[in-house]
């Protein structure tokens, strides 16, 4: 015999299922006065440093249907590239800028919307800056563990270019699937970020 | 950025495969090619924190948030436990999410359409941020099974769906709860994603007569673990050590 280790095993993922709303956003769901605000609505306040953007996009299944029960969650720095988190030991971050958003994906088109800034740049475990980026993290019945990836932005490439994380893609062709191409809408620069569950365009989605 | 404190590597033999046909709906929402592995940058190594402020007095009283005219139908249950990180460390200051069933197995939701009746008195959601040494507690109704539409006669176990926020990003978590002694958890096609027996059992609350409240509530002891961190044994900073 031998030893055990006393390491604990992560308690496994289950899908967070069709009415993960009423978790994450019950007055969404019109479950309404158990509390005032669904968490993760609003990022952003009026003193917050940085572009204001919009973030949209829809998530498609491998039909090719939007999903229209989903959940995703955002999470970023601020604009000079700082978490708003007490993990964050490189400076103090804006203190007005959350840095993580909760949105359903609309129960009729399926698109999802966040009103956020553009985020600063943030070093690679080597010191290497990676290029602006917004990590999603997606959630709806049928996933059985939520999908991790990173939004990144059109109008940065050469950031793109020497990013030590999308140089990590082996298939080139892929690198596009993370890239946000900007427009304007309203007046306002707004960053279309379609993902793709399956087929030729299937998103990059990582195991971090 | 040095080595130290990244977070252990997902064990995805432990995890749901993406793809799991007996569970319908996972076939066309299921990514093909492999994940990309990397070890954790700053951007998973943080993550957002909320404070015991943004939770209301009746946030994790089921039994209380939602009641209009009385107390919602069903057997009374405390839900404890503890949210721990790998290396059996307690995770303080973890927003824990909770959303269920009513005792008849419906949900308050639109889509909804099991003929099952709405608890005028039930909401179904609750939250709560755990202590010092990783605690938490909610108390609510038990929730009931019902039917889905997969096979033609499938059924979930009662369970509670639980959302764990830990101190990364990199932490986050969305499982469910499942009870003790209930015959339907080895029936579920949800619940068989998972493919080790010891891992489901780990989604299984045990009864603890210990902790019931007499003559008012059964208690259930669930605990939870998150992923933990890696510390560098020959390092002079024994981070988390």
């Amino acid at each position: 015999m031998f030893q055990k280790l006393t390491t604990l095993k992560e308690s496994p993922s289950q899908t967070a299922g069709p009415y993960v709303h009423i978790g994450a956003t019950p007055n969404w769901v019109e479950i309404t006065g158990v509390w005032k605000e669904d968490l993760g609505l609003v990022i952003v306040a009026p003193e917050t440093k940085g572009e204001r953007i919009i973030v949209k996009g829809r998530i498609f299944d491998g039909s090719g249907n939007p999903i229209r029960d989903a959940l995703v969650e955002i999470w970023q720095a601020d604009a000079a590239g700082l978490y708003n988190s007490p993990e964050e030991t490189r400076g103090q971050a804006d203190p007005t800028f959350a840095g993580w958003g909760r949105q359903p994906t609309d129960a009729v088109t399926g698109e999802y919307r966040f009103e956020t800034i553009k985020p600063g740049r943030v070093p690679y475990r080597d010191g290497r800056p990676m290029a602006p980026h917004i990590t999603f993290w997606i959630v709806a019945r049928g996933i059985n563990i939520g999908l991790h990836t990173r939004m990144h932005f059109g109008d940065e490439e050469p950031a793109n270019a020497e990013c030590p994380v999308l140089a990590r893609i082996e298939h080139r062709f892929r690198v596009p699937t993370l890239i946000a191409q900007r427009s304007e809408e309203n007046g306002m620069p707004t960053y279309t970020f379609d993902i793709h569950l399956q087929g030729e365009k299937e998103t990059v989605f990582f195991d971090i | 950025m040095s080595d130290q404190g990244s977070y252990y590597q997902r064990d995805r033999s432990w995890h749901p495969a993406a793809l799991t046909p007996q569970y319908k709906t996972s076939v066309l929402r299921s990514p093909q090619y492999p994940l990309l592995s990397l070890d954790n940058t700053i951007s998973e190594m943080t993550g957002p924190r909320f404070g015991h402020d943004r939770i209301g007095p009746l946030d994790n009283d089921l039994i209380r948030n939602f009641a209009k005219t009385g107390d919602p139908i069903g057997q009374r249950i405390i839900v404890y436990g503890r949210v721990l990180d790998e290396n059996a460390r307690p995770v303080p200051g973890a927003l824990v999410e909770f959303w269920q069933a009513n005792a008849g197995g419906r949900y308050r939701h639109k889509k909804e359409t099991y003929l099952a009746a709405i608890d005028p008195n039930f909401g179904g959601c609750g939250r709560t941020i755990t202590d010092e040494e990783g605690r938490y507690w909610f108390r609510t109704i038990k929730p009931g099974a019902y039917p889905w539409p997969n096979g033609v006669n499938d059924w979930r176990p009662a369970h509670i769906h639980f959302s764990l926020f830990g101190h990364a990003f990199a932490q986050r978590l969305i499982t469910q709860m499942y009870f003790e002694g209930d015959p339907m958890i080895w029936q579920c096609p949800i619940v068989s994603t998972i493919p080790d027996k010891a891992a489901i059992d780990q989604l299984t609350a045990v009864l603890d007569r210990n902790a019931t409240l007499p003559m008012d509530a059964l208690a259930y002891k669930f605990d939870i673990v998150l992923r933990g961190r890696r510390s560098t044994m020959f390092e002079n900073r024994m981070e988390g050590n």
